[in-house]
């Protein structure tokens, strides 16, 4: 019994380090641009697959330092072409506009690809368990999770520290003053945006190793990375590595007790964070209206 | 009679005179009855989504989830409770009204992108609990094995299952009783205080407008007229499919919302017409129709953002 609950909780944290790193760059987006970016999930996709495109050509590692990059560039292409004509608009439009793009995004890959789910080979010493107690841990989960650590550590570290942090976490208190600082807020609003992507790309590389690949993966995870940002708080970043954490291990303890709830705990779980702290964990006040 | 109100009534009567005599037009066309009839559902569908997005100027990305319900209250009741079309419809706008009712109460305070996340978030559970719940709605193969009934006024017998006009007037009569009191409401002062909570918020609140208390009742009322839609696309289709609750299809309804023209009554009816319309010849021909699909709404964002009908008028006034 200890080790089913200690293997779902692992199994949980593993999952909930995926949708911490979605729903960060869902966040920075968010907090930055006011846009919902629907196709987040579909940047997840191409991270993936562009990794099982090179992976033959520079190994697994070559794909994971090669693959995040270059989503980000396609995310900045397309924030440049289609996104930037929409801000200052009803954020209804950027997120009818993201909406259609995972579309084209999901029936694209689809197509260049193949419908059937990819596998991405793993080095094998990553691939054994690390000990025969705990067999569920494996050497590539361990790594997954310390990249994701190491990862959302430099965000921070970038948003604290560097002068382009600094401008987006001001740009998302208040982009008027921002810019009448004389920064270009285009080019902030660009930058950020790749940000997020390039995180969306790297989870897109990780989620490959350990899921496989199929076309419509990114979807299922963006529902979740929606819910860590409700739960955590929006305009919080510290709050949305919480909340996915805090669903990740949620779902994987229920699915223990009550497999088929599994999914249904993350919406119970917001809609009692709504119920009792509208703002979120670590929300701001007036954030959230 | 001015004659901006001759135009109106012109309009208006055009319209009524198109949907009526739809089956006859649209066969000659190339179409068929059923299709028909999916417009018309789709299109209710598109306005009560309309109801809350052009005229309260709240932005519910989770209406799919009151749509499924309705169909599903609608199933569930032909199935197991009674044969009864009209009681069908009943209980599956019941539903749809009573979830949105009580969710609504969780989401109303939100506002813009948020309420917009919210309410995917919150319609996504339905979606969960439909696809989970195999031995009541079937699953992931869908709630199947009831049918549309013989409508009984006693004196008469109307047979809408296998008489495909019957069925498709018997839809316009809800469609035109629902729309009946969508033109009502949005014409009450009731309906003003909503339009002037999308022109401007915070006046409305200086005013002593209990602002959360309309939008609450506005997303109520879209709710229960979704569940009527989703309850009348069960009938259509003798069928309720899991993925009618999913945000993807919510998105299709904002989309025809949209692409119709949100600001005016009928625009979402046509924005459904043409949506329905293409989806159905483009997933004929091509198994790539998502992309299409995908790419009108990239079109539409850029290009047409004020709609059809908006383009139109934009148009007419310049």
């Amino acid at each position: 019994m200890t080790q089913l609950l200690l293997f779902n909780i692992t199994n949980g944290l593993i999952i909930g380090a995926f949708y911490v790193l979605m729903a960060l760059g869902l966040s920075l987006i968010l907090n930055l641009s006011n846009v919902i970016n629907f196709a987040h999930g579909g940047f997840l996709v191409i991270g993936g697959y562009i990794a099982y495109t090179v992976t033959p050509y520079l190994g697994f590692w070559g794909a994971l330092l090669v693959a995040p990059p270059l989503t980000a560039v396609i995310g900045l292409a397309v924030e440049r072409v289609l996104i930037r004509p929409l801000y200052g608009r009803d954020p209804l439009y950027s997120l009818l506009l993201t909406f259609g793009l995972a579309f084209i995004i999901e029936d694209g890959t689809r197509f260049i690809w193949g419908a059937q789910g990819k596998p991405v080979t793993i080095p094998t010493f990553l691939a054994q368990p690390l000990s025969y107690e705990f067999f569920f841990i494996t050497g590539y989960r361990v790594f997954m999770v310390t990249l994701v650590v190491i990862a959302v550590a430099l965000l921070f570290v970038l948003l604290r520290y560097t002068r382009l942090g600094i401008r987006i976490r001001a740009g998302t208190l208040d982009l008027e003053t921002v810019a009448a600082l004389g920064i270009n807020i285009r080019m902030l609003r660009s930058l950020n945006f790749a940000v997020g992507i390039f995180l969306a790309g790297l989870s897109g590389v990780l989620a490959a190793g350990q899921l496989g690949l199929e076309p419509t993966m990114g979807t299922g995870l963006l529902m979740p990375s929606f819910i860590a940002i409700i739960v955590g708080g929006v305009g919080s970043l510290t709050g949305t590595l919480l909340g996915g954490l805090a669903i990740g291990v949620a779902s994987g303890m229920t699915a223990v007790f009550f497999p088929a709830a599994s999914e249904a705990i993350m919406y119970v779980l917001m809609a009692v964070v709504l119920l009792v702290r509208p703002r979120g964990l670590l929300g701001e006040e007036g954030m959230m209206t | 009679m001015t004659a901006a109100q001759v135009r109106r009534l012109a309009v208006l009567a055009a319209i009524w005179i198109a949907l009526l005599l739809a089956p006859y037009w649209m066969v000659p066309l190339g179409g068929y009855t059923a299709l028909a009839t999916r417009v018309l559902v789709l299109g209710l569908a598109a306005m009560s989504v309309n109801f809350l997005l052009g005229f309260t100027g709240v932005l519910s990305f989770g209406h799919a989830a009151y749509f499924g319900l309705g169909a599903y209250g609608a199933g569930l009741t032909l199935k197991y409770l009674a044969p009864s079309t009209p009681l069908s419809l009943l209980l599956g706008m019941l539903l749809g009204g009573v979830a949105g009712a009580i969710l609504g109460a969780l989401i109303v305070r939100r506002r813009g992108v948020y309420f917009a996340m919210v309410t995917i978030a919150f319609g996504q559970v339905f979606y969960y609990i439909a696809f989970q719940w195999s031995s009541l709605t079937g699953g992931d193969d869908g709630l199947r094995g009831f049918s549309r009934q013989p409508l009984d006024f006693g004196f008469l017998r109307v047979d809408i299952l296998a008489n495909a006009n019957n069925f498709y007037y018997f839809v316009l009569v809800c469609f035109a009783l629902a729309v009946g009191v969508m033109g009502f409401i949005l014409r009450s002062p009731f309906g003003r205080t909503m339009i002037a909570i999308r022109e401007n918020e915070r006046r409305a609140r200086f005013l002593g407008i209990p602002v959360e208390l309309h939008i609450w009742i506005a997303f109520t009322l879209s709710c229960f007229f979704m569940g009527l839609a989703g309850a009348l696309y069960a009938l259509v289709n003798n069928f309720a499919d899991p993925r009618g609750l999913h945000y993807s299809q919510s998105g299709d309804f904002v989309m025809m919302a949209v692409m119709g023209g949100m600001r005016s009554f009928w625009g979402p009816l046509l924005g459904a017409s043409v949506f329905v319309i293409l989806q159905d010849y483009l997933s004929s021909v091509t198994i790539n129709w998502m992309s299409f699909v995908g790419m009108l709404f990239v079109l539409v964002v850029l290009f047409f953002p004020r709609g059809l009908l908006g383009f139109v008028r934009g148009r007419g006034r310049a």
